[in-house]
């Protein structure tokens, strides 16, 4: 049975429509890039996955029922920046969600569950390559370091699926690469549902199973907000050659050309 | 030689150039005194320096002749309390409503316009009314401090609430957070060294509405002592008890700065 379904699923903003016409499946353990031009709906898409956006029109499914309409524990999500809370350390922000179900009035945990909880945290921190960093604050630790803790935060939770909101956007290519071997790993490692969103046409080629372009078909380039992105591509990743490739990218270059225009 | 703008003060320079102006006053201060005082020995305007330790020293050293009380830290004690009750109090619902209407959009909703509308109420104009409802006592005077600085310290603490980033706010819940405890573990934690803030720059204020309290109705109280010595043109009083009173207020603000420095270590270096 597939996990997400996508039902003619339509989102709009009054006349803005974002996205139009999306159907899709995806089977558990799927690991799906985003990518397309900015303003092609990504965002909006993720965050109709996170649930702080609803759909318009038809229907988001999660196991056939609709997907809750606020952010709970069955989706972990990273976003680029703010993903990790300022005022905790390492090992408290990983900690965290731990405490949050064992004290439902207090947030805290004392005593043996504290101990049982600081060892998973530790574990966990370890396997991102946090574990000399345990007492660092957020501000102490470099922007890589940052989002693997929060990748070690979302994941401890183990949410069925993990929501990537172009994670690596900010980080140093030699980083970005580093990150990419351990979302690899953690994904295989935890059976996970990812849905990744990037602006980086690579990434989305060489990370995952399956590839998806958001880009509009059909384009008014007066009034570029009367007809919404679609999935254009749905391509199972390492059975692409290099003309796909180079053909989404000319694709999605030009709608993201167009529409810079149409915003000046 | 370099241009005006690219010069710096040097460590030593810079505390020479701090002074500097401190010393211009009391020196500009100490020839007008001594001018005037050459032309009448019993001026009462600006006192010399003889008289400010004799008064110092007859306040804060001797009993009082009338009660044998040591009026300057009967006086200190006094307004020091009424302060910190007053603070203390607008600081608790501060927190409490600004994190409430900060956090939770239902209940700003609600609250929020009231409390907008409060703030516009200049203080001392319901000075009377707290004198006719709650008599001459201490509550008149707390309270006026309360109504004073609370509605700034709730509107900023609500903005500060409604500033935390909503990737925070969708995390928590992605954690499995619910709604108090979203409250409890971000929103409380992180909105207190801005509680900090806040009441360091309402302290002023709070100062103002107190020695206004006590310049109206008290038998005590540093405001109390000054306003009462100006019937006799005590400048010799009047001016050590403003320098003790802007020393308090520094000594406050600059244990609140280190306090949330050594607290909230995360707040203040994360940039």
């Amino acid at each position: 049975m597939a996990t997400i379904e996508l039902k003619n699923l339509w989102k709009e903003y009054g006349d803005q429509v974002v996205l139009e016409r999306l159907n899709a499946e995806v089977e558990e353990g799927e690991f799906v890039t985003v990518v397309g031009a900015s303003g092609c709906g990504k965002t909006t898409f993720l965050k109709l996955l996170l649930g702080t956006e609803s759909p318009t029109r038809g229907q988001l499914l999660l196991d056939g029922k609709p997907i809750p309409d606020e952010p709970d524990e069955s989706r972990g999500i990273v976003f680029q920046r703010y993903s990790v809370l300022p005022h905790l350390n390492a090992l408290a922000n990983v900690m965290l969600c731990g405490e949050l179900e064992t004290s439902r009035w207090l947030g805290r945990a004392f005593g043996d569950t504290r101990k049982r909880l600081r060892e998973q945290a530790v574990a966990m921190l370890e396997s991102v390559g946090l574990g000399g960093a345990l007492d660092k604050y957020p501000h102490e630790l470099s922007g890589g370091m940052q989002q693997r803790l929060a990748l070690a935060q979302a994941l401890i939770k183990k949410p069925r699926i993990l929501l990537l909101d172009e994670p690596f956007g900010a980080l140093d290519p030699g980083i970005r690469r580093d990150m990419h071997q351990l979302v690899l790993k953690l994904w295989r490692e935890q059976a996970l549902t990812v849905f990744m969103i990037t602006h980086d046409l690579a990434e989305g080629f060489y990370l995952g199973t399956r590839l998806w372009v958001f880009d509009k078909d059909r384009l008014d380039p007066q009034t570029p907000e009367s007809y919404g992105a679609r999935i254009t591509y749905d391509l199972p990743v390492g059975d692409s050659d290099k003309g796909t490739l180079q053909s989404i990218s000319q694709n999605v270059n030009d709608t993201s050309r167009l529409l810079q225009g149409a915003i000046r | 030689m370099k241009k005006l703008i690219n010069r710096q003060a040097g460590p030593v320079g810079r505390w020479a150039l701090g002074l500097l102006p401190f010393v211009v006053l009391v020196v500009l201060y100490l020839v007008a005194s001594d001018a005037r005082l050459a032309a009448n020995p019993n001026d009462k305007l600006l006192p010399d320096l003889a008289s400010f330790v004799d008064a110092i020293q007859r306040m804060a050293f001797e009993p009082s002749k009338r009660s044998g009380e040591y009026l300057l830290w009967v006086d200190t004690l006094a307004s020091l309390e009424r302060l910190a009750i007053g603070v203390a109090v607008s600081a608790a619902l501060g927190l409490v409503f600004g994190i409430v209407t900060g956090a939770l959009p239902l209940f700003r909703a609600g609250i929020s316009p009231l409390v907008t509308g409060l703030s516009l109420v200049p203080p001392l104009a319901i000075l009377p009314i707290l004198f006719i409802v709650f008599g001459l006592g201490e509550l008149a005077k707390v309270m006026l401090i309360i109504i004073g600085i609370t509605p700034f310290l709730i509107r900023d603490l609500q903005q500060r609430a409604a500033e935390i980033p909503a990737e925070q706010l969708i995390k928590m819940q992605t954690l499995g957070a619910n709604t108090w405890q979203i409250i409890l573990r971000l929103v409380w934690p992180q909105v207190m060294p801005r509680l900090i803030g806040a009441v360091r720059l309402s302290l002023g204020s709070a100062w103002l509405f107190l020695i206004a309290a006590e310049a109206i109705a008290a038998t005590e109280g540093l405001g109390y002592r000054i306003f009462l010595v100006r019937r006799y043109l005590a400048m010799d009083v009047i001016l050590p008890y403003v320098a003790w009173i802007t020393f308090l207020a520094f000594a406050i603000d600059f244990a609140l700065a280190r306090y949330s420095r050594w607290r909230y270590p995360w707040f203040h270096q994360a940039g």
